[in-house]
């Protein structure tokens, strides 16, 4: 009877509780991304200082970003959406927005403008691909490769066609397992020029070519679909070059000390961000705005590049951009978006992919299965 | 003499006067229906006992299971989000080389128009575009582009009355004079287009309805206010009166005053903004002329090509065999169906692959799990416990750790192949390749099943009296013969039990084959899996999905016909 009450009692407060704040805004979140060193460099150039602010917060984090379009698809058809914000590429930021399961934005209302004054949207240029999305990183796929190959006899890869090399880089390769980023290395490989990458893909002799291409160094690679993959195989020596995200090869080379070399030529330059799903009650969406203005704004940007190697989305963090905050190096020369890294980059056709991945993935995939 | 094999008449048996009375219970009713009460109180006790966990199964595996299978077929999208538009193309001839004619068109751009506005538009091309590369974009591209075709009309109208750009004009004009007769059907035809669109359950008032004269009048402004007003209203909670149409309804209106018949009837009209409607239509020539066909194909050159159409008309029923098809490696084409282009092709081969590499695995687990399995049965039990562990012991580790562990095992800087180059037996620069390949497949997954036959054939073996194999031996079968003749087919069951577990959880595996298969290791499922969750075609997925049930219950059955399901045991 007593523990009854105490019960009816306890609920009763919560419940008083819960309508106060319910014309505010609610207490806890949750945010959903990647895991790993990218998470944590979120926690601590976003999360810890906000709450530090707002103590009476508490944030849930979700490890699910690699399946988040799945996930909210069968949120949404569930009916019971259970995340706040979500840590998303642009390619599937764009799915998200064109399924209508992430919200569109007004990327000027509800974001902060750089210090001088500029607008977000201008702040944020380019890196805006979709209505629904909030850009807060650059970031490339590129080559990193062991630098203590004997047969190699001293030479380094200087291009990405060295990939391509086996006679000068005998060795085995890794590279992504699906027909993005491979495709255009190969057919720049091919010697198409940079800028007709995409119309020649869209032909069937072009989407063969680039196949051909690949063919040549095919019984030498290993294909990856993890992101961690490629340093592992690296630091083992499994392979001696290979494709990945530009920050994991740093952490690879930067803190954990291995032979390791960045090869920058041809890096193909991608956006992740955050989008909100779409259906949030009131009270909800208040607190994600909330965060989401803090964490977006110049000085979090540039704050995230201390603990990662990927490059702000916002023009303005760029010159805000410090050391490493326990490795205390220099983090710009580290950023994709360096210019002495960025002299040779292929910016991703991100609405090109949206219509062609389906059908190259299966051109792919019967081409790796043969 | 047929008379004599006749039964007796009833009345000439002793007792059949009681049968006319019925037997009564203790309670004075009937024993017989006594009998069938109690018996169904029990069944129904019965049923409550287990309801829990019938309700549990059927609500948390069978009907997400076949909600996820009838995704295989289903395809209401393309009827929900274009209904017009595909009710016209059902007439349009696909083999020839012209588009649709402006009619359709016409059906189009008001489709789209809604569909934009509920943002709907671009679901349906993530949607065909699983059916032909480009339709994505060309119809996100599209549902930019309706609203600058209808601007023009829109323009148009309210330079010839400024009263065309007055959300109470339009509101007093549809709706005419309160005690006209109001077109209820409109209201409820446009609110199921609604709903179907939006997949959508409202049901509400919307604070509007047309006036029957209108609706005459002009038919298709009707319409097009009508799906506006439901819009406003239901999904956006907008009073109707205050909001200013949309393009959509401009050009509608330009289109219904441009008919021929339009000045006439508006000039016997007498309902509010009579007067606007008539300088509209005596002036209709001043307005321009709607061409959907040229503004689409202007917008978007693919709206003129037609294969574009040819797929829109294919996929238009509401239900469909093209995902089943392409799991197959065929596909619908306006010639029939036909098999994918040879670059295309991949599901038929990645299935046979499962089912090969499957089989594969089962036999090895036998070849391993059966001595394993004999001798646990057949030592002291203290021993036998002891080595049980080690049996499962990997059985409780995790998928993930084991799988990882064969990898540094198998790699070529790992385990196996430094410890064959210290010896000798391999050149350095020659190491051999076991993993990301089948063979590493097959060793993953070999070890990670095992435990799965050994501990059936453990539990019927166990069962086997010691003495059968004495006794043959005394009667002087060699050792081969006591055990092939006598021992194994008693241990049969035990090895159909292994077999059926193993293979039918090897065919489903996903998360080995996905880290250490490589390219020529992975399964179907491993397809599955991508299309679920990275280019979300569900409909290919449950039907590449549905296939693999059928099969494992195909082969199920085959087992149950040639060994049968009563031989197969799990237990003593």
């Amino acid at each position: 009877m007593k523990l009854a009450r105490t019960l009816m009692a306890t609920s009763a407060l919560t419940l008083t509780a819960g309508l106060v704040n319910a014309a505010d805004m609610v207490n806890d979140m949750t945010l959903v991304s990647w895991g790993g060193a990218y998470q944590k460099s979120q926690v601590d150039a976003y999360t810890d200082p906000y709450l530090a602010e707002h103590p009476e917060v508490s944030i849930t984090w979700d490890e699910s970003s690699a399946e988040a379009v799945a996930k909210l698809r069968a949120q949404n058809e569930a009916g019971n959406i259970t995340w706040d914000l979500v840590d998303v590429t642009i390619a599937d930021a764009m799915r998200l927005c064109d399924e209508g399961l992430a919200m569109e934005i007004d990327h000027d209302e509800m974001l902060a403008p750089a210090p001088d004054g500029t607008p977000a949207s201008e702040d944020f240029g380019n890196t805006i691909l979709s209505d629904c999305f909030i850009p807060q990183i650059v970031y490339s796929i590129t080559f990193g490769y062991r630098n203590d190959v004997d047969a190699w006899n001293g030479a380094t890869p200087t291009s990405v066609c060295d990939v391509f090399d086996l006679e000068k880089f005998p060795g085995k390769r890794s590279m992504y397992k699906g027909p993005i980023y491979n495709m255009e290395w190969a057919l720049l490989c091919d010697g198409v020029a940079k800028e007709d990458i995409y119309s020649t893909l869209e032909t069937e002799e072009g989407q063969q070519r680039a196949l051909d291409k690949l063919s040549t160094i095919k019984d030498q690679t290993i294909w990856w679909s993890a992101g961690a993959d490629t340093p592992q195989l690296l630091a083992d020596g499994e392979v001696v070059i290979g494709s990945t995200y530009n920050g994991r090869l740093f952490s690879v080379i930067a803190e954990q000390n291995q032979p390791v070399s960045m090869l920058w030529d041809a890096q193909i330059y991608d956006v992740d961000g955050w989008i909100i799903p779409e259906g949030l009650p009131e009270e909800r969406l208040a607190r994600v705005k909330d965060f989401l203005y803090y964490a977006t704004d110049t000085q979090r940007l540039a704050d995230q590049a201390k603990f990662i190697s990927y490059g702000p989305a916002r023009a303005s963090s760029g010159p805000l951009v410090g050391k490493h905050a326990t490795l205390g190096i220099e983090m710009a020369p580290h950023m994709p978006t360096d210019p002495a890294n960025a002299q040779n980059i292929i910016m991703m056709d991100f609405p090109w992919w949206a219509d062609y991945r389906d059908d190259l993935d299966a051109k792919f995939q019967a081409w790796l299965a043969k | 003499m047929t008379d004599a094999a006749a039964p007796p008449a009833p009345e000439g048996r002793p007792g059949a006067k009681l049968k006319a009375a019925p037997v009564l219970a203790a309670d004075g009713r009937p024993l017989k229906r006594s009998l069938a009460r109690a018996l169904r109180m029990q069944k129904l006790r019965a049923l409550a006992l287990v309801a829990p966990l019938l309700l549990f199964v059927l609500i948390t595996f069978i009907a997400p299971i076949a909600d996820m299978l009838f995704r295989s077929v289903e395809n209401q999208i393309v009827s929900n989000t274009l209904p017009q538009t595909t009710e016209l193309l059902a007439d349009w001839d696909s083999t020839t080389s012209e588009a649709p004619d402006e009619a359709v068109f016409e059906a189009l751009f008001f489709d789209m128009f809604l569909a934009a506005e509920a943002k709907e538009h671009t679901k349906l091309g993530s949607r065909l575009n699983y059916e032909r590369t480009g339709i994505s974009s060309l119809f996100r591209s599209t549902g930019r582009d309706v609203g600058k075709i209808g601007k023009e009309f829109q323009t148009a109208l309210k330079e010839q009355n400024e009263l065309w750009n007055d959300a109470g004009f339009w509101f007093a004009l549809m709706t005419g004079n309160p005690p006209a007769p109001r077109d209820t059907a409109l209201v409820k035809a446009q609110r199921n287009r609604l709903n179907a669109l939006v997949s959508g359950t409202y049901d509400g008032d919307i604070g509007f309805a047309p006036s029957e004269e209108i609706a005459r009048i002009l038919p298709r402004t009707a319409r097009e206010y009508t799906a506006f007003a439901s819009f406003e209203a239901l999904v956006d909670g907008r009073d109707v009166a205050k909001r200013k149409p949309w393009e959509s309804v401009h050009a509608a209106l330009v289109l219904d005053v441009k008919a021929p018949e339009a000045p006439a009837m508006i000039a016997a009209y007498d309902g509010p903004g009579q007067p606007e409607l008539l300088a509209l239509a005596e002036n209709a020539a001043a307005l321009p002329q709607p061409d959907f066909k040229a503004a689409f194909i202007e917008a978007d050159k693919d709206w003129g090509r037609t294969r574009t159409w040819q797929t829109i008309q294919m996929y238009s029923p509401p239900f469909t065999a093209g995902y089943f098809l392409n799991a197959v490696d065929l596909e619908k084409t306006p010639e029939g169906i036909q098999p994918r282009p040879e670059n295309q092709r991949i599901y038929v081969m990645l299935f046979q692959r499962t089912l090969f590499m499957s089989l594969v695995i089962t036999f090895s687990c036998i070849l391993l799990g059966y001595p394993v399995a004999w001798i646990l049965a057949n030592l002291p039990m203290r021993t036998a416990n002891l080595l049980m562990i080690l049996v499962l012991l990997p059985f409780w580790t995790s998928l993930l750790v084991r799988t990882s562990a064969w990898k540094v095992m198998l790699q070529q800087q790992g385990v196996i192949n430094d410890t064959l180059v210290w010896l000798g037996l391999v050149d350095d620069a020659q190491r051999l390749v076991m993993i990301n390949n089948q063979f590493g497949t097959i060793v993953a997954m070999t070890h990670i099943l095992l435990p799965f036959m050994i501990l059936p054939m453990y539990s019927v073996m166990q069962t086997i009296p010691p003495a059968y194999l004495r006794a043959a031996k005394s009667l002087g079968a060699t050792n081969w013969t006591a055990f092939w003749r006598v021992y194994f087919p008693q241990s049969v069951p035990g090895i159909g039990a292994g077999s059926i577990l193993v293979f039918i959880l090897s065919i489903g595996y996903y998360i080995t084959p996905e880290i250490v298969g490589g390219t020529t290791g992975t399964f179907i499922s491993n397809r599955i899996a991508y299309h679920i969750s990275s280019s979300l075609n569900w409909g290919l997925a449950a039907a590449l999905g549905s296939i693999l049930l059928a099969v494992v219950l195909l082969l199920y059955y085959a087992y149950d016909k040639i060994v049968g399901i009563d031989n197969v045991k799990l237990g003593g």
